[in-house]
Parts: structure tokens; sequence; C-alpha cells
């Protein structure tokens, strides 16, 4: 501790974060990554509700989903959960 | 406690924007933060958290990061319900004196099983029985999982940790689950219920029942942890269903200690044969792989014979709730 830092007694009485999380790309985490046959998707939303980390986006202007891949985490969640067995986690490399 | 029935269409919820944010560091496939987003999509207005320390408080409030796009508390381990019931004396007293709007504000503590069932049990107790106007959220991953995967009076018989460790000496856990509901129950609160993240319509639905009881509500919700019990991180879900389906968690609600299951629950009642065994749940989770050794059958035995006993109890109770 440098004479600089603060003793507990001068300290706020709280710590208040104050950085939205999403400012916190967590999609680096993942080896495979979610992709969706259009053909397949009937729009339930199933993975949309399930996906812990919200990286699934309903777009009601065209009746679609999206990946946010800057948050997905890959783990697999919506490819298992899917219904129609509309998403297959895949490799990035497999993918270009 | 109205008697309105609530849609949370897919649609709806799916567009409503998530007060639980993304960014947040929980694992890959964390089931409890899928239940954390799926508890603050059933919100109805102003509200206020405050949660105990645990994996979730930890990953949404890494410094300087926040993923609680609401007012936001959290001070230690054994006082979420405390927490909630000084934020609920904080708001009657400032609307008494007018220095605050009388719009009404919902309170949500959340705890783990650590925060609830071990720790935080005597707050909680208190919390309820002086009866603030609260709901309680319990995540149970049965375990205390960010501090290295220890045994809570959660863990579920059998299952190894690092301090119920399977081995030679013993095979995993030897002592069953505490009944935290059966408590909460018996302080005669107004709603108390059960319910897992693959029916998540339903947990939306108990959470919008608990906020709308004038009074304290307690909500137990089952919440698999990869990185705990051993399991693949796609499958939290499917093992959210699959302790459904084996009567290993049974989701119900009881208001005013009037006990009935929901659907999921009530189809196992209707159409015993659909009711899977025991060993479908166990299976694949690291946490019971020693259980499948030839030695340790008999615990497997054990924990399906409970699971019956426990199953036919609730059925009793839910039978004498409608006669
Ligand atoms: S779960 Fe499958 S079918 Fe449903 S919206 Fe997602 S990708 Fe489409
Ligand atoms: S892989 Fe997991 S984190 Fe990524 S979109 Fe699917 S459910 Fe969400």
């Amino acid at each position: 501790m440098s004479s600089k830092d603060k003793t507990w007694k001068e300290l706020g009485i709280a710590a208040v974060c104050y950085r939205p999380s999403v400012g916190f790309m967590t999609g680096d985490w993942k080896t495979y990554m979610p992709i969706r046959d259009l053909e397949k998707c009937t729009t339930c939303l199933t993975c949309v509700m399930l996906c812990p980390e919200d990286a699934i986006r309903f777009r009601p202007e065209h009746g679609k989903i999206e990946f946010d891949l800057g948050f997905c985490k890959g783990c697999g969640i919506c490819a298992n959960e899917c219904p129609t067995k509309a998403i297959t986690m895949k490799l990035p490399e497999d993918e270009e | 406690m109205t008697t309105q029935e609530w849609k949370f269409t897919a649609k709806d919820m799916a567009i409503k924007p998530d007060l639980f944010t993304s960014g947040h560091r929980a694992c890959a496939g964390c089931a409890p933060a899928a239940v954390l987003r799926l508890v603050m999509k059933a919100t109805r207005g102003p509200t206020i958290v405050t949660q105990a320390t645990g994996c979730m408080e930890i990953v949404g409030s890494i410094y300087p990061y926040t993923s609680w796009n609401l007012p936001w508390l959290h001070t230690a381990f054994e006082n979420a319900a405390a927490n909630a019931a000084g934020i609920d004396a904080a708001i009657k007293i400032m609307q008494k004196k007018g220095k605050m709007s009388k719009e009404h504000i919902d309170i949500i503590a959340l705890a783990g099983d650590g925060g609830t069932l071990d720790i935080g049990l005597q707050a909680l107790s208190g919390a309820v029985e002086r009866g603030h106007d609260f709901l309680f959220v319990l995540y149970d991953n049965e375990g205390y999982m960010n501090t290295g995967i220890q045994r809570s009076s959660s863990t579920p018989l059998g299952a190894s940790t690092t301090t119920s460790p399977a081995g030679s000496v013993i095979p995993g856990k030897l002592e069953t689950k505490k009944p935290i509901t059966e408590i909460m129950l018996a302080h005669g609160m107004e709603y108390v219920a059960t319910a897992t993240p693959y029916y998540w319509k339903d947990l939306l639905t108990k959470v919008r029942k608990g906020l709308e009881v004038e009074g304290p509500a307690f909500l137990h919700v089952f919440a698999p942890c990869p990185r705990g019990w051993r399991s693949e991180p796609s499958k939290s879900m499917e093992y959210s269903k699959l302790a459904v389906e084996s009567c290993i968690f049974p989701i119900w609600e009881a208001v005013n200690g009037i006990r009935q299951l929901s659907t999921p629950s009530k189809i196992l009642q209707l159409a015993p044969q659909k009711k899977k065994p025991v060993k479908a749940y166990l299976e694949g989770q690291g946490r019971f792989r020693h259980l499948f050794l030839p030695k340790n059958s008999h615990v497997i035995d054990q924990i399906q014979s409970l699971t019956d006993a426990r199953w036919a109890k609730l059925l009793k109770q839910c039978e004498t709730a409608t006669n």
C-alpha cells in the first residue's frame, strides 16, 4: 500500500460499480460458436429465453433472431434446447 | 393477492430489455445466470434488488462493472433478507415523511443455497416473521461453487464435492438435502413455490405472483451449475427438466399453505408411467459419477427410494389441499 492510498477510515461507506457490464465483452471466452439454419428455425424463441447471456436477440422488425457473438460464451444451451435442431455448435475455423 | 393469471408470451418477454444484462462473468452454461435474467423479466415496475454474497453476486458486480440495470445492493453473505427488510422499512418511513413518492416499489432478495439454507437462514426467518414486503428468490445450485465446490446443506445425498469427496471412505455426501420449502411453509407464508428455468413461463408467473403478495414470498429455483456438477455446459437446462421429470425436484406452488402441483409435475401425477428413474438425471453429472461403480449402486437405490417417498408425500399434501 502506498502512502497515498486511503485508509479504511477515509474510504466511502460503499463501493459503487458505475460501468454497465455491457461494455465488458465475454464473446472471446468461446471455443464453439452457434450457427443457425434459417430454414429450420420456427422463431419459437426458446433459445432467446434460455440463453444465460442474453446473446440471442429477437428482432421483431424482421421477425428473426440474431446472435450477439460479442457476448455468446459458446455454452451450447441454445443448440441443445432448440426443438427443431436449427442450431449447431461449430469451431469458427470450420465456418470459414 | 389477486387471482389474475399472467400471460408471459415469448414475444413480449424476448423484446423486454434485460435488467440483469450481458457482460456478467458467470461460467458458460450457468443456469443461475439464466434464472436471474428470467426472474428480472417478470418484474412489473420500480424494483430494488438486494443480493447475498455468492456466485451471482460476484459475476454481476466485478468493479467497476455492474450487470444490474436497476438499484442493487449487496452487503454480506448472511443478510440478503435483512437488507430487504431494511429497504422495506426505509421506503415506508420515507413515504410517510413525504420524502419519497407513494409509488409502490417491489423488493427482490436473491441468494444462493449457501446464502439461504445455511448462512442466511436466520435473517430470512426473521424478515418473514416480521412480515416485510419482499420476494426472496433462492437460486439453488446445491453447493458453494465459486469458493471451490464445497458442500452446503442443499447438496443432495451422494454428490461428490471437495468437502464430501467420493472415494474409498465415503460415496459422496452422506446427508440429504435440507427441506427449505417446508421450513418456509412452516412460517405460514402466503406464497411459497418451486420452479426451474427450463419451464420459464411457469417461473416468470411464480415470480410475478410472489411480487403481488403484500408481505413476504419465497421462491425456490433449481439452477444447475456445470462447473460444480461436473456436467456439460450445454446440458444445464436439460438437467433442470430432468430433475422435474424424475421427481427429484417437483414444481408446485402453495398459496396460503394450499399446495398445488404445477403442470409439468401434475402430468407425472396423472401419468405416473412418464416419471423417469433418478438414474436418468444422475447420469452424465460428474458429481454422481462414482455412484455408477458397482460398490456404490446401493446409493442410487437409496436416492430412488428417497425420491419416491418424497414424491408420495407431496402428492398427499396436494391432495389434502384440494379436498
Ligand atoms: S430455439 Fe431454435 S427454432 Fe426456436 S427460435 Fe431458437 S433457433 Fe429458432
Ligand atoms: S451458445 Fe450459449 S451463450 Fe451462446 S448464444 Fe447459445 S445459449 Fe447463448
